[in-house]
């Protein structure tokens, strides 16, 4: 028989299911992602620092694992729930179980929950923190512990997942496809707030160099290197805690094409300026409709964030123009500069998980980067 | 973009009638096209010759058409309607076919209609392989290597392409019909010949076979400014070489990495694209090498499928409804989605349950058929269930099927009878496959045998183990959540099924309710959707309002289809009329009662006694309506009555005292009503005594199996003993009945409705074929066309005594037979039958409607209807049956229910309506040519009236030697033919070689000999496409139209104009 695992949140309520993955205890913020595919990039994209994914869809793990599927080199969730684990996977590519790639990482896992009512739960109060644990425990007792784990607002988790050290980047594509080649390469600078891979992969095979820095690096070193570009990254916790990378990207502006996707997106709103507030709960899902109004069309964008720009932050400055938009809840999800050449979007254009919808968009960073050179 | 401003008049076509491969699910398509088209004030112009269709209900267009579904009528209601524009992208590849004939033929560019939804070179593209082949490798995207055969001296080019297996795809053919998988020369090239000859346009499609890949399909949208999203992804779980239509297929994807579902989705967008299907739903069908993940295209649909209504029914998202507003100019982000109210359309649903799809096979219709399941379609219906995990959902949907089986039952089988079924794919693969796991089989090894992925096969596997583990712990929390049936456990346990429930219930095992919403819970649902599962939380948030549970019919199957779903809806509509909160449950994807918006609250639930009272616990209705879903909610209606149900309208007594043979014979006597001498025997001396007694020919069947299963006309007692050897086991426990057979009667249908006190006769209609032929197979009229005011006023008689001696609430349906002027009582059922969407429409008044609210407590006074409506104009409607999908099998008619759908022809008088209900019906009539007949001898005086109108016609005539001997005696000029067996050349030579324009051929039923002699000539008329007649009724009546048709062209008639 398996082993018991508890899931309990702040607010006291209790999920008694059954244990994965490894025998270790989660804290953090819980929330839910609605993509039914792709729950090994979610495990392995730093940007779920600091919390507990729940999975809405039932059925996980039944493709195994890989090693060509991971966004880092590392699980930087804390805990993973889900309705149905499977410990048998099929897949062409599997090489491990999901539940001996959690064990491996030190991730610990529930299952067998009702993950609906957790979800619904998370809908109508808002993101709340909870602790996940195997074995026999007092759910008073871990409520206590899951009320003392600090809130995400405020909380600086990047300098958990950046890099300790610069390093270059040359993959490109996925594991069986040739990447396009380029005639003219351009190399272009990117922080690491907690990068996910396939957005390097996308830089290299749009024909940039890519050089990976730390989150710390200061806008001098980065220029120093004289890049054709600069690139903000995807990561964790609350943008605005990450005050010295704001003041960094703020000194940047306007001297190399620059480009940010979902906390890089955020950070570069803050430097412009504006603010950001904490959503209710965030949007985590493949599915989401961004909304591009220069075109006219709806990107199904994959996503990953729970904090936003506040629109009318930025609303005093007419050279800011907001040019994404999420349909389901109005929020602004990509801006522009009329005059600076930079760019960026809340949503995840280098997907994985997620549809390829927006990938256009490494090309228009690259556009961008022609133009400023030429 | 708001809508086009400049379509104010739409056409829509139908699919036509119900049949292997185009089932419901058009309706349901069609049904939601016209609410979204009068939505926006656009006038819709319906075709669809099915009147079992809520399509094709008066209110849901302005003009409908019940018409032949030919490029010939359509033209004519083009004219005559004027459309702006013509929407042929939800009436199934019968619209379809339809628009290009149009299209081809300058009728719609003479006439200035513009056809929305898919254009003619993005159709053209999708459905010729060449055209397809060359427009998939041009975006990168990879094919089954192909090649074209026009000519059986080609295939010797194709063979070198594609090699052996090769797969036989005729062209432009419904449900894939003459479709097949050739593994050796032989089969290659008898089926290439097949294939040329079902293809309308002569052409068959040799692929390479990709055996034994994974399945998958995605259903794509995509707007006029070019947004494109995936409404649901679906993967089979039997691997190609099962058609989709007959695969158990799950929804999502299990077995995709998100790596290789993106690159599914990105071929997808790519191929919608290239296509060119600019505004609406399409279907793409992939095929994933196992082992490599290499990724090959297999087909694509520009156009509403089978597959868009279960992804419809599976994420909530209502593909049809949106693909119609894209038609006329919406994009997707102007769609708002009705469940969640606050988002839009542009977005793709995301689902936190499993869904799976069930295929429900009738070979025990067909003894002849090959049961091989392969890239022809051979299901007659669907089950669909949702579940919170696969086990959960496989489980549901085993007992939604109501065949049976309540899990994964033990079969008998031996070890090598296992392989052999894990081998060759049929329609119960599925319990050989948890048999040979539950025998410790390896995963390995059955996947080796059967090609269905390891993780399928480890989730059966479970289940079977689970069983094991159930009867050490007793879990039945744990046992539940796997899906386990309270029957099942009941027999695992050696207990009855109330007890496992009793215990269930004690211990607070109850089943909770979570809704289907598009969105996995992110955002909140208003439409309360539900399907059951075991966990915590029960969204089901019952109201207090006066409410009525309708059960749903499930599954479609022989006998069992659209028009008890017809009759559901309308139950839905008149209770709503009435300010009830309606709450329908069923299990079939393919139904417009199980769409989200038909009643206040959907369960999508199986029909079992189990889940329909988890529900009725949890909604405490007022009442439960039967009557409308055939017979399986009948069947529940004694133990949900037992378990405290209130059942509302007819008691379960009445339906007793209807079905129980004893009880029938002393109702009719005390009405002093007739039935025909009848007995019941349980043993075969019992048999040949009472068969003597009552006189042959005798009509024979075994008490315990309803729908005309294993029925039979004997005509002496040598085919008595054979008949009590080989077709039943008679015993005390399953008597056989035995009755007079009415040779040469009249059968008559009567459909009535009844309050209690007062009885009102909805329609009667007159059976073209006499009886003996399943009336469910019979053509017929109403009004009647040739019987006396007499007899019908002692039949309208007859069924108000019945409806008020019963005490009927609701609908009843008699039959009676008209014998020598005699009128006797056949049966009774007091319930809504297949008949009464066409009297519904042939009268104008929606009886099922009226039926809901008479069960709810109103009289027929108070809903103002009071007296029988006879209509000016005759309708008449013909069956349509699957013999095309089955070859070898005998087309002729009997006592056993075959069609699987029907069509209904409307005019002023009855020759003109049966004209063109044959039309609607595929049988085009000839009006001149030659005329093959083959009569018994007892018919051959009585049908030389029949053969002298044909030759005033002018036909010539070619008969079997006995028929020609009788013709010439009687001055008719005929050339004689040989039957098969006297050599060539034959009757089967000439239709082959073309010479014949319509077949005549009655056969002694009963003399095996005979019926074997003439099949393989009714066999390729059918194959021939040359209209063929079984029964000298039918042939008069063929006459009688063929006559009218001669005399002037037939004129389509929509209904606004009639009631």
């Amino acid at each position: 028989m398996s082993r018991d695992a508890w899931l309990v949140l702040a607010d006291g309520t209790a999920y008694r299911g059954e244990a994965f993955g490894a025998e270790a205890a989660g804290e953090g913020e819980v929330v839910f992602h609605t993509g039914m595919t792709g729950y090994q990039e979610i495990l392995t994209d730093p940007s779920y620092a600091g919390q507990i994914v729940c999975m809405t869809y039932p059925e996980i793990g039944n493709t195994g694992t890989n090693p060509q599927d991971e966004e880092s080199s590392g699980l930087h969730l804390r805990g993973f729930a889900v309705r149905s684990h499977n410990h048998f996977g099929s897949n062409w590519r599997s090489r491990e179980s999901l539940n001996e790639y959690l064990q491996r990482h030190g991730i610990p896992g529930i299952s067998g929950i009702d993950t609906r009512s957790l979800v619904r739960r998370i809908r109508t109060a808002g993101a709340v923190n909870g602790v996940l644990v195997h074995g026999e425990f007092d759910p008073g007792e871990l409520r206590d512990r899951a009320s003392r784990i600090p809130s995400m607002e405020g909380r600086n988790l990047v300098d958990e997942v950046t890099c300790p050290s610069a390093y270059d980047w040359t993959e490109a594509g996925d594991w069986d496809s040739r990447p396009v080649q380029h005639e003219r390469r351009y190399r272009v600078v990117a922080f690491d707030f907690g990068i996910k891979r396939n957005i390097l992969r996308e830089l290299v095979g749009a024909g940039l160099d890519v050089r990976v820095v730390p989150a710390r690096t200061s806008a001098s070193e980065v220029l120093a290197d004289d890049p054709d570009g600069i690139f903000l990254s995807n990561g964790p916790g609350d943008p605005a805690a990450v005050e010295y990378a704001i003041s960094s990207v703020r000194e940047l502006l306007g001297q190399r094409p620059m480009f940010g996707i979902c906390l890089g997106h955020q950070i570069l709103a803050l430097a412009l300026g504006g603010r950001t507030r904490k959503l209710r709960f965030g949007h985590h899902g493949a599915n989401q409709p961004a909304f591009d109004a220069a075109q006219g069309r709806v990107a199904i964008a994959s996503e990953n964030h729970g904090f936003a720009i506040d629109p009318d932050s930025l609303a005093r400055d007419p050279d800011i123009e907001i040019t994404h938009t999420n349909l389901n809840d109005g929020t602004p999800e990509g801006i522009r500069h009329k005059r600076l050449p930079l760019f960026s979007v809340q949503y995840h254009p280098e997907a994985s998980p997620g549809p390829h919808d927006a990938a256009g968009l490494f090309t228009r960073f690259r556009s961008m980067i022609e133009s400023f050179r030429a | 973009m708001p809508r086009r401003s400049d379509l104010k008049r739409v056409l829509l076509i139908g699919a036509g009638p119900i049949v292997i491969g185009q089932a419901c699910e058009f309706d349901y398509s069609g049904t939601q096209a016209c609410k979204a088209l009068r939505e926006e004030g656009i006038d819709v112009v319906l075709v669809n010759s099915n009147p079992a269709t809520i399509m094709t209900d008066p209110e849901f267009a302005q003009r409908t058409y019940i018409e032949p579904v030919d490029a010939d009528t359509v033209e004519r209601i083009l004219e005559r309607e004027r459309p702006d524009a013509l929407l042929p992208t939800l009436g199934g590849q019968t619209a379809l076919n339809v628009a290009l004939d149009l299209h081809e033929r300058g009728a719609l560019e003479r006439l200035g209609v513009e056809l929305i939804g898919a254009d003619v070179a993005a159709i053209r593209m999708a459905e010729d392989r060449r055209q397809f082949r060359r427009a998939m490798t041009e975006i990168g995207l990879g094919v089954p290597g192909s090649f074209y055969v026009t000519d059986p001296e080609q295939s010797d080019a194709a063979l070198a392409e594609v090699g052996l297996p090769a797969i036989i795809r005729p062209s432009f053919t419904l449900g894939g019909s003459g479709g097949a998988i050739a593994h050796t020369l032989e089969e290659f090239a008898s089926q290439l010949e097949w294939g040329l000859h079902l293809s309308p346009r002569g052409e068959v499609l040799v692929e390479q076979s990709v055996l034994g890949w994974k399945e998958f399909e995605l259903e794509v949208m995509r707007d006029r400014v070019d947004n494109v999203v995936i409404v649901c992804s679906i993967e089979n779980f039997d691997p190609m070489g099962v058609h989709t239509g007959d695969s158990i297929t799950v929804a999502p994807a299990q077995t995709l990495t998100d790596k290789e579902y993106q690159r599914m989705r990105d071929a997808a967008l790519a191929i919608i694209r290239k296509i060119g299907v600019e505004t609406g739903g399409s279907n793409i069908q992939f095929a994933v090498q196992p082992q490599t993940g290499d990724l090959v295209v297999i087909e694509m649909n520009p156009r509403v499928s089978r597959s868009s209504a279960l992804a419809s029914k599976a994420t909530g998202f209502p593909i049809a409804k949106i693909a119609a507003k894209l038609a006329v100019g919406y994009t997707l982000d102007e769609i708002p989605n009705d469940i969640t109210r606050e988002t839009p359309a542009s977005f793709e649903p995301t689902i936190d349950y499993v869904v799976t799809k069930i295929p429900r096979f009738t070979f025990e219709k067909f003894p002849e058929a090959d049961t091989r399941l392969g890239v022809q379609m051979k299901s007659v219906g669907e089950a669909m269930s949702i579940g919170r995990t696969f086990r959960e959902s496989l489980q549901k949907g085993i007992r939604s099927l109501e065949i049976g089986r309540y899990g994964f039952d033990a079969t008998g089988l031996s070890d090598a009878e296992i392989e052999a079924k894990l081998r060759v794919a049929g329609g119960d693969r599925l319990w050989a496959l948890g048999e040979a796991l539950r025998r410790g089989r390896s995963l390995d090894e059955i996947h080796e045998w059967t090609g269905i992925d390891p993780w399928f096969l480890h989730h059966v596997g479970e289940i079977v183990a689970h069983e094991r583990t159930f009867l050490a712990d007793g879990d039945l929390r744990r046992a539940k959540r796997n899906g386990f049936s309270d029957r099942r456990l009941a027999e695992l346990l050696g207990v009855d099924e109330d007890e496992v429930r009793r215990r269930r219930w004690e211990q607070g095992v109850r089943a909770v309710f979570k809704r289907v919403d598009t969105c996995g819970a992110e955002f909140e649902a208003h439409t309360p959707y539900l399907y059951s599962t075991y966990e915590d939380e029960c969204e089901a948030a019952p109201t207090l309002r006066p409410k009525i549970v309708i059960l749903g019919g499930g599954p479609n199957r022989i006998g069992q289809g659209i028009e008890f779903d017809y009759c559901c809806v309308h139950g839905v509509m008149g209770l709503s009329k009435d300010g009830y909160e309606t709450i329908m449950v069923n299990c079939n994807p393919e139904t417009v009662s199980t769409d989200y918006d038909t009643s206040d609250r959907l369960y999508f639930e199986p029909l079992t006694l189990e889940d329909v009272l988890e529900i009725v616990e949890r909604e405490r209705p007022d009442g439960v309506i039967v009557q409308f879903g055939g017979q399986t909610p009948l069947r529940l209606a004694v133990p949900l009555e037992r378990a405290g149900v209130r059942i509302i309208g007819t008691s379960p007594d009445a339906i007793d005292r209807a079905e129980d043979r004893e009880r029938f014979a002393a109702l009719l006597s005390k009405l002093d009503l007739r039935q025909p001498a009848n007995g019941t025997a349980r043993s075969l001396e019992e048999a040949r005594r009472e068969a003597d007694q009552i006189g042959y020919p005798v009509m024979v069947r075994p008490s315990y199996v309803l729908g005309g299963r294993a029925m039979k006309i004997v005509h002496d007692a040598d085919a008595l003993d054979a008949y009590m050897r080989e077709a039943v086991t008679v015993s005390p426990e399953h008597p056989v009945l035995i009755d007079r057979f009415l040779a040469d009667a009249i059968e008559v249908d009567v459909d009535a409705l009844c309050d209690g006190e007062t009885a009102v006769i909805g329609g009667v209609m007159e059976h073209i074929e006499e009886a003996g032929i399943h009336s469910g197979d019979s053509a017929c009229s109403l009004p009647p066309h040739s019987l006396q005011r007499d007899v019908l006023d002692e039949i309208r008689g007859a069924t108000s005594a019945l409806a008020l001696e019963l005490g009927v609430r609701g609908l009843m349906n008699v039959q009676y037979a008209v014998c020598d002027g005699l009128v006797y009582v056949i049966e009774v059922n007091p319930r809504a039958s297949r008949t009464v969407p066409f009297v519904s429409k042939a009268i104008g008044v929606p009886l099922a409607q009226l039926a809901a609210r008479v069960m709810a407590g109103k009289t027929l006074q108070e809903i103002g209807f009071t007296r029988e409506i006879e209509p000016p104009h005759v309708s008449v409607k013909e069956a349509v049956f699957p013999f095309v999908k089955f070859p070898g099998v005998d087309t002729l008619l009997g006592p056993e229910m075959k069609s699987t759908g029907e069509v209904m022809g409307i005019d002023r008088e009855f020759a003109r309506a049966y004209a063109k209900a044959q039309s609607a019906a595929g049988n085009v009539l000839p009006v001149s040519g030659t005329v093959l007949v083959s009569l018994r001898d007892g018919d051959k005086d009585s049908a030389l009236g029949l053969l002298e109108k044909l030759a005033g016609e002018g036909f010539r005539f070619l008969a079997t030697e006995g028929t020609a001997r009788f013709l010439d005696r009687h001055g008719l000029s005929v050339e004689r033919v040989n039957k098969v067996p006297e050599g060539s050349p034959h009757t089967v030579d000439r239709i082959l070689s073309g010479g014949v324009d319509l077949v005549v051929n009655t056969t002694q039923l009963g003399d095996a000999g005979a019926v074997q002699d003439s099949s393989t000539m009714r066999r390729t008329a059918l194959e021939r496409g040359v209209p063929y007649f079984t029964t000298l009724a039918g042939a008069r009546a063929a006459a009688a139209a063929i006559a009218e048709i001669r005399a002037g062209a037939v004129e389509a008639v929509a209904l606004q104009d009639l009631y």
